[in-house]
């Protein structure tokens, strides 16, 4: 207790000095007073009386000080005269601060970056209550996209009922398109991107709402059930002008009046956890009867009970699958297990590796900012080693001296540090707001308090990391030698130049490390952008089409060849077609097998399957290997076809013409007419698997979404107006939606490995230009040493080429030696990154190659200013300076 | 170690300060220095001056309290006297002091056999 109190009366005395400084003043006043009258009773004379009270205390000044030590933060008084003195020195010499500053900002700045968006994807729980208990549930084997990853209504439910380690379970449609809503009643329809979910979704993630209820009733999950909907926060902000009354109301989707029931809090954001990169604006109830058949839909949640693990519940459901009873379309069973992960993992577990290299990488620039300063200190200091004589003179102990030094660099990192929080909230505010990034949770990146906390750490471990080499350096040197030498900046000369190049040294290494890694990662992605997609994303452009579905095949290919046949009219458009899906977008897949053929349980991987009118193939740019396209005369229910993809044929048909055979599709016949080349459904990176195209026209392979993709010269955005005023004069509900060029997709979908490209490639060039810098400095402060034997070496009859050449020796030498072992450290370290290439060795020689000589050519570039002015030396004012 | 002399020191001041404070009730620093320069018969060799960091340093504790006030010659000064914490203080230190001090005899008295004083 006592030690608190005379903490607090320590804490206030500091911030009242100057009245405690005036008490103490007149007791002392007082106290001589006393004593002076003392002495006079006893007979002293006044002087000797007033001498005597003087001796008698003992040291007016020192009885000060004791009291002011005693009574408030002697410390504190000390840091705040070295911040005082820092302010002053850095005033002083603007240019270097603002250097140092700068460089700081963008080396702590970036590493604020990297860390919100580590923290928010891989370190931070998922925005949920007790996010921990959420676990992700799917099928063991996945070899067939989404619809392997899922299940049906009637397994979710027998589940539901038997298991004992959940308290709950939830899920969405996984086969919901976004996008294929519209909202009405307002002049242009809206498109709208919707998604059923089960009843209670919301509440098992534990989402709060912010209106109205976040739950549908039993009746709402009815095929009969009045049309209901719960509103995304940014579309009720958007759409609605957020109307504070909109619960109850109704608004039309698609001339549907639906009520809303609720509104999500800001905060929930559907896209971030579950599809990155896209927005959900609508949620409506999952209809459990109308999907009773379609076999698996339900992409699965669950909240486990308190206190269970995730393993005593895999253990469980490890018993419980195959006893399961439900009743489902023969071939979807087969193979229904269950692989549980914490939700958190599933959602950003593959992005860990990505992560943690990005995470060493702004780590590396940290560090190439921090050898760079404390080698413009270790510059800086020589010129102040007078100062630091003259003070150790005066009595500054070492460690004195190497405080205030310390104190600087401190300074110098924290300044560094409040402007690198500036860049970061705008760089994160940036990451926040632009969705073509197809990252997780990354809509909820934000600058938090433990962003904070890192700040400070990083700033105070850079601070001490940049300043103590210049401390100990100039605090070791002779010092008095300093005082006593009346020529320039002599301190420790050699050892500082021996300092500062071992400094330029590992400061090309570790930028040698970046750029390396860099490279690796820039390689895997043209390798990446080069791939054979098996489609012509260029000059190819989507659109979502619209139209009041009446279900009917026939009126609806009428309706279809009549969108086409305009389309392909407008000036400028090759040729245009329909899908119900496009490549990298959808993830749906159904079962195909050759007719008559025995195959066990679960040997077929899904088969990813389109809808597509004739002319598709060649709107999109596959290639037809064998047989014939879809035409418009394959409408015969009886008679329905398919175009398959190389890898279905050769499994299939293995080494037989499969032109012609017959397919069941889905438990349907079809006649197989043509094989195309395979195409990379879900991205560049992953290989194509199984596909089918079935026609529009067939009445029993009904699409449920339609885009309309357009082949033409002319840029999306000129043909849009055009696009979609002859949609309208067709169909007056076609929404104002976006004629999207289809690189967009593969972009998206390559978007993650964009990201960390652009990131890394940012660091490695901020570590080349800082390596660049360093070089720079300690080649011309060597020419400004040598300035004299230069000049006499010169006088001496040395050319200026001689002078250059020798100095650009040194700066290879160094040069050479940073390369060197920047590219032993990278051959060590890089195959940590195997996973994260495409088509790229870990050792790939060419990046080696390549980097080397860049940094080669840079040390070159920054050697050769210095050389340059070294050769322009006069001798004979280098001589007379001296 | 010279901090350690000087603690100790320190320590031997506040109990002093706190004694007298009990002895002659509220006191300013003068009287403080000079009743225990007087009660020492002066072998105590005090600097004045380093009574006032005492001062605050049991002020600080909450052992004793200052409040300004006159003295009997009409100066005006600062008059310190003992709190209720501060007389327990006084007792547990008094207390430690005795059994210190009666240790230190005992050992000082015991000299070795055979070696002449």
């Amino acid at each position: 207790m006592s030690s608190l109190r005379q903490s607090l009366a320590r804490i206030f005395a500091f911030f009242h000095k100057p009245k405690l400084d005036s008490d103490l003043e007149a007791e002392v006043a007082t106290h001589l007073d006393f004593a002076i009258e003392e002495n006079l009773k006893r007979g002293m004379l006044p002087e000797e009386a007033r001498r005597h009270a003087l001796i008698r205390f003992g040291g007016v000044q020192q009885a000060r000080e004791h009291q002011r030590a005693t009574r408030g933060l002697p410390w504190l008084d000390i840091l705040l005269h070295d911040l005082r003195f820092t302010f002053r020195t850095l005033r002083r010499d603007t240019g270097f601060a603002i250097v140092a500053v700068l460089i700081l900002a963008l080396g702590i700045g970036a590493n604020i970056v990297v860390f919100s968006v580590v923290d928010t994807i891989l370190l931070r729980p998922l925005p949920f209550p007790e996010a921990n208990r959420l676990v992700r549930i799917a099928p063991k084997v996945s070899k067939c996209g989404a619809s392997c990853a899922t299940y049906s209504t009637d397994a979710v439910q027998e589940f539901q009922r038997q298991n004992k380690s959940f308290s709950d379970f939830t899920g969405y449609d996984a086969f919901t398109a976004p996008g294929n809503w519209k909202l009405t009643g307002g002049g242009v329809p809206v498109p709208v991107s919707e998604i059923d979910v089960m009843d209670n979704f919301f509440h098992t993630l534990g989402v709060q709402p912010l209106m109205g209820r976040l739950t549908f009733t039993a009746q709402e999950s009815l095929p009969s059930g009045a049309p209901v909907a719960i509103l995304s926060y940014p579309f009720w902000k958007r759409q609605l002008n957020a109307d504070p009354h909109i619960i109850g109301k109704a608004i039309s989707f698609g001339n549907t009046p639906t009520t809303v029931v609720g509104v999500l809090p800001d905060t929930f954001d559907f896209g971030a956890v579950y599809a990155p990169g896209t927005k959900m604006d609508v949620f409506t109830p999952y209809v459990y009867d109308r999907v009773r058949e379609y076999g698996n839909m339900i992409s699965l949640t669950g909240r486990l009970k308190p206190g269970v693990t995730l393993a005593q519940a895999q253990a469980e459901a490890d018993l419980l699958f195959p006893t399961l009873d439900f009743s489902v379309k023969e071939g979807y069973k087969a193979g229904y297990t269950a692989q549980l992960w914490d939700l958190k993992d599933y959602v950003s577990g593959s992005l860990r590796r990505s992560l943690i290299v990005l995470w060493g990488a702004v780590g590396l620039i940290l560090l190439i900012v921090c050898v760079n300063l404390s080698n413009l200190l270790l510059g800086r200091a020589a010129a102040r080693s007078k100062e630091f004589a003259m003070r150790s003179a005066l009595g500054a102990a070492r460690g004195r001296i190497v405080r205030q030094l310390l104190t600087e660099s401190l300074v110098l990192s924290a300044v560094g540090a409040i402007l690198g929080l500036g860049l970061a909230f705008g760089a994160v505010f940036y990451l926040a707001h632009q969705g073509s990034i197809a990252l997780p949770l990354l809509s909820s990146i934000r600058i938090d308090m433990a962003a904070l906390v890192w700040t400070v750490f990083i700033a105070v471990v850079a601070g001490l990391l940049f300043g103590i080499a210049p401390g100990l350096r100039i605090s070791s040197g002779n010092l008095q030698a300093a005082l006593k030498d009346s020529a320039a900046s002599t301190t420790g000369g050699r050892g500082t130049a021996r300092l500062r190049t071992t400094l330029v040294v590992s400061q090309i290494a570790l930028a040698c490390v970046l750029l390396v890694a860099a490279g690796l990662l820039l390689r895997s992605f043209l390798r990446v952008l080069d791939v054979d997609l098996g489609f012509e994303p260029s000059h190819a452009a989507a659109i979502s089409l619209d139209y009041d579905d009446s279900g009917d095949p026939v009126k609806r290919g009428v309706f279809d060849r009549e969108v086409l046949r305009r389309i392909e009219a407008i000036p400028g458009v090759q040729t245009a077609a329909m899908t119900d899906s496009l490549p990298m977008s959808r993830n749906r897949s159904w079962g195909i097998s050759a007719k008559g053929k025995h195959y066990e349980p679960g040997e077929l991987p899904g088969t990813f399957v389109y809808v597509i009118t004739p002319g598709y193939l060649n709107a999109i740019g596959m290639r037809l290997i064998k047989g014939r396209d879809i035409t418009w005369e394959d409408n015969d229910p009886k008679q329905a076809v398919v175009i398959i993809n190389e890898t279905v044929a050769r499994y299939l048909w293995p080494n037989e013409d499969p032109i012609d055979r017959i397919a069941t599709v889905n438990g349907d016949d079809a006649r197989v007419i043509g094989v195309i080349a395979d195409v990379r459904e879900t991205n560049a990176e992953a290989k194509s698997g199984w596909q089918m195209y079935i026609s529009t026209a067939a009445p029993q392979f009904h699409p449920s979404d339609s885009q309309l993709v357009i082949r033409s010269s002319l840029p999306a955005k000129t043909l849009q107006p055009t696009v979609l005023a002859t949609l309208r004069q067709l169909n007056p509900g076609q929404p104002a939606a976006d004629l999207k060029p289809i690189q967009l997709l593969v972009d998206h979908a390559s978007s993650p490995r964009r990201f960390f490209v652009y990131l890394v490639g940012i660091f490695a060039a901020l570590g080349l230009i800082l390596a660049a810098l360093g070089i720079y400095g300690v080649i011309s402060y060597s020419v400004t040493q040598r300035t004299q034997e230069i000049g006499i070496r010169m006088a001496l009859g040395a050319t200026q080429g001689n002078v250059q050449f020798g100095i650009i020796a040194q700066t290879l030498r160094v040069a050479v030696f940073g390369i060197v072992a920047g590219a032993i450290a990278s051959l060590a370290i890089s195959s940590l990154m195997t996973s994260l290439l495409f088509g790229t060795a870990p050792t790939d020689s060419a990046t080696f190659a390549v980097i080397c000589m860049l940094l080669g050519a840079v040390a070159l570039v920054a050697g050769y200013i210095p050389a340059r002015r070294a050769s322009r030396i006069d001798p004979m004012v280098a001589l007379r300076n001296n | 170690m010279v901090e350690d002399k000087l603690d100790l020191l320190k320590g031997t001041l506040d109990l002093m300060v706190l004694q007298t404070l009990i002895a002659m009730g509220p006191q300013h620093g003068y009287g403080i220095a000079r009743r225990i320069e007087q009660v020492s018969d002066d072998e105590v060799l005090l600097n004045q001056g380093t009574i006032y960091a005492s001062l605050i340093r049991l002020q600080q504790r909450g052992w004793i309290d200052a409040e300004w006030g006159t003295s009997d010659n009409n100066r005006k000064a600062k008059f310190y006297s003992i709190t209720r914490a501060g007389r327990k203080q006084l007792a547990v230190d008094t207390e430690y002091w005795r059994r210190l001090s009666g240790v230190m005899t005992r050992i000082l008295a015991n000299t070795p056999a055979g070696e002449n004083q």
